[in-house]
């Protein structure tokens, strides 16, 4: 049986000298911005305000100067991390590359691909997408069946990525391809690419969702020629790829923090009404936030100290899920405002909008189901 | 982990391995005192770990009490070191004496004069309810007075007139009348209230003895066969012990960071209500799950997880239960605002 570590994390004084920083760049950034549009956080797409993080130098600040990177703790990008989320900023545009696309790169990527793409990812002028699930693959991602052989020149891919959050705005996919279609290659025979999204027979349609937004979209590849030079890695280790990053992927700040604007809406309307009631939710609410806080600090330790804790990762995330997934239930169990779209105070819009976006969170970066799978094998179950 | 913390984690697990058995366990159930238990931790000078080394004790700080008090909760052994420990830790601090013996927390008790901050006696007055293992220990300790009059006061329970009942792991917990007893008392500084410094204790016990849940789970699910396999290998069940695993590692997290920041300063008040609040909803689930796991065998005496499970249900209503914090933390966040939550929890 896995022993789960999550030793107490202190952030270093240079890490909160960066979180004053940060503050006071967000007092201005974020000023003109309504709490509803804050409260989309990390699906929140602005490439100008990206643009402006990339200046500031807080994406990829944990990569190497020569690649545009600045060389900071992991630390110290968790600072920056979980004040944009705590504060709203519309850090979707970039957030893909900084946490996932770059460090793939940077661990498996070839020279020229790090040199070409690295250096604008981290200004914010390059954006990422990952293409993963597929009308027939979510959470069996091996049966992955977008299938690229082996041609002339480079890749030949055909096939369809379903899901994939802001395919539309990105420049580069991550894709992951079959590239070995035998019976018993169900996980080796899969490979990471690198695709231009400009390329020819490529065709993105965007999906809108209960929202109304239209983060996500089915990108059908036609005979998209893929040059061999952008295969991630090593031809059939796509799977092991992809299973490298999700300690990263999945116990961020963004794993608890996506409700977090209601949590601030439902304290301010307690405190307006005088109303004592709910003191005790409030602070079980509070607890929660702290102990999930202090374990996907933990989790970053980890990461820092260069292991890879895909199992705590996976207790952050489906903790993380449950909080701000319930966030706004609590919140109209304990102020009954009704939740509005596109008039009304703050509150009221905000409910509106995270009410509908909840569902989600257990979804999405690997379900409920499967992390407890993940948990359950850790334990020696499976 | 540092080298004083194993070596303090492994000689407290072979002691317990070797003294806190199912039959020592039961046996303390029916009333029978685990002398060899408590003698061996004596011996190796854990009662005293959180002493100061000029005083005879080990020097430990709450961090290293926390490895004490995990192997404790997982083994549930069935003697007041905890209490031992946080009353050392105290007296020690205060400069009063420590007597030998096993020692308790006392609360709900009242003093006069103790405003008067050279002295060095008062009277006590008042009923301690529920005291831990009040029928042994020799002494307890109580804060009376508040904030800056705050006292620390060496109690001699032989005083007391004490109305004896079990906690629902069947240990001691007597209620203790004083009217008026003498007892040497010293200022405590800024130590704050009895319940911090008890709900804290309980935390770590509390996420020890969840630890014992997850495993004794997992090993009877990897055990116990039905429609032709281990348990274990169903979804259903699963998926429960993977909820199970998920709010252990919170509760041994939780305490953990705030035995670390206790180690570091008084002003923890905020971590350790974090702390009892989160492992309460923990151990509601926790314990659920691991009987609902077991079956009709978990429900019988004959069987080992309700020595958890019992032992539980007490330190979660102890020392505030998670409810009476969890009020006091969002009474002060809705007081300090929805703007101030954001800098307050990450400035701590």
């Amino acid at each position: 049986m896995h022993e789960f570590r999550f030793d107490p994390c202190r952030l270093p004084p240079e890490a909160e000298t960066l979180r004053s920083e940060v503050r006071d760049f967000l007092s201005g950034a974020l000023a003109e911005i309504p709490a509803v549009t804050r409260s989309q956080t990390w699906s929140g797409y602005d490439p100008a305000f990206s643009r402006k993080m990339g200046e500031m130098g807080w994406i990829g600040m944990t990569w190497p100067k020569q690649y545009g990177g600045h060389e900071r703790s992991a630390l110290e990008r968790y600072v920056v991390l979980e004040e944009m989320l705590a504060a709203g900023a519309p850090v979707g545009a970039h957030w893909i590359g900084d946490r996932q696309s770059g460090p793939l790169l940077l661990r498996f990527g070839t020279e020229e691909q790090r040199q070409k793409i690295l250096p604008k990812a981290a200004k914010g002028e390059l954006l990422f997408c990952i293409g993963m699930s597929e009308p027939d693959s979510g959470s069996d991602l091996a049966a992955t069946r977008t299938k690229a052989v082996c041609v002339d020149g480079g890749w030949l891919v055909n096939g369809t990525k379903l899901w994939t959050s802001n395919a539309h705005n990105a420049h580069y996919m991550i894709a992951l391809f079959r590239t070995n279609f035998a019976d018993d290659a169900k996980h080796t025979g899969l490979t990471q690419f690198l695709v231009d999204l400009s390329l020819p027979g490529i065709t993105i349609r965007p999906i809108k969702d209960l929202t109304g937004n239209a983060h996500f979209n089915e990108v059908v590849f036609e005979d998209v020629l893929v040059p061999d030079n952008m295969m991630v890695g090593t031809e059939g280790n796509g799977w092991a790829q992809v299973t490298a990053e999700l300690a990263y992927e999945r116990s961020g700040p963004e794993r608890y923090l996506s409700s977090y604007l209601l949590l601030g809406e439902l304290v301010r309307e307690l405190a307006r009404r005088g109303d004592t009631s709910a003191d005790a939710e409030v602070g079980r609410l509070v607890a929660h936030l702290v102990t999930l806080r202090q374990m996907s600090l933990s989790v970053a330790g980890l990461l820092e100290a260069g292991e890879n804790p895909i199992l705590e990762a996976s207790v952050v995330k489906d903790l993380g899920a449950l909080f701000e997934q319930d966030m706004p239930t609590i919140a109209h169990e304990l102020a009954g405002v009704e939740p509005l779209l596109g008039q009304g105070s703050d509150y009221e819009q905000v409910q509106g909008f995270l009410t509908q976006a909840s569902v989600s969170f257990s979804l999405r970066g690997g379900t409920r189901e499967i992390l407890r799978g993940i948990i359950a094998r850790g334990l020696g179950l499976r | 982990m540092n080298e004083f913390r194993t070596l303090i984690g492994d000689t407290i697990e072979r002691l317990l391995a070797d003294h806190a058995t199912k039959e020592v366990i039961q046996a303390a159930e029916e009333g029978v005192w685990p002398a060899a238990l408590w003698q061996a931790l004596e011996e190796n000078g854990l009662t005293r770990l959180m002493a100061s080394e000029e005083r005879g004790g080990g020097g430990g700080n709450w961090g290293d009490a926390f490895i004490l008090l995990t192997a404790q909760g997982r083994h549930a052994a069935p003697v007041p070191l905890a209490e031992t420990l946080v009353a050392t830790w105290l007296l020690d601090r205060a400069g009063l004496e420590l007597p030998d013996g096993p020692l308790t927390l006392l609360t709900g008790l009242t003093g006069d004069g103790e405003k008067a901050s050279a002295k060095v006696s008062a009277k006590v007055s008042g009923t301690a309810k529920n005291v831990p293992w009040g029928n042994q220990a020799t002494h307890g300790v109580a804060i009376i007075g508040e904030g800056a009059h705050a006292h620390l006061a060496l109690v001699p329970l032989a005083a007391a007139k004490k109305t004896n009942a079990l906690n629902t792991a069947r240990e001691p917990r007597v209620t203790c009348q004083f009217d008026a007893v003498t007892v040497t008392i010293a200022p405590v500084g800024q130590s704050g209230a009895m319940d911090l410094w008890g709900a804290l204790m309980r935390s770590c016990l509390m996420a020890g003895g969840l630890q014992t849940l997850l495993k004794a789970s997992v090993d009877y699910a990897n055990e116990r066969k039905q429609f032709g396999k281990p348990i274990g290998k169903f979804q259903a069940i699963q998926q429960q012990l993977a909820v199970l695993a998920t709010q252990t590692a919170a509760a041994v997290a939780i305490a953990g960071h705030a035995a670390e920041r206790a180690s570091e300063s008084d002003d923890v008040a905020f971590e350790i209500a974090v702390a009892k609040s989160r492992i309460d909803d923990a151990v509601n689930i926790a314990t659920s799950i691991s009987h609902q796991v077991h079956g009709a065998i978990g429900f019988t005496y004959e069987h080992t997880l309700h020595l958890t499970t019992r032992r539980l249900w007490s330190w979660r209503a102890e020392f505030g239960s998670g409810r009476d914090w969890a009020k006091r933390l969002g009474r002060e966040t809705i007081e300090r605002g929805g703007d101030a939550l954001w800098t307050y929890v990450t400035a701590r």
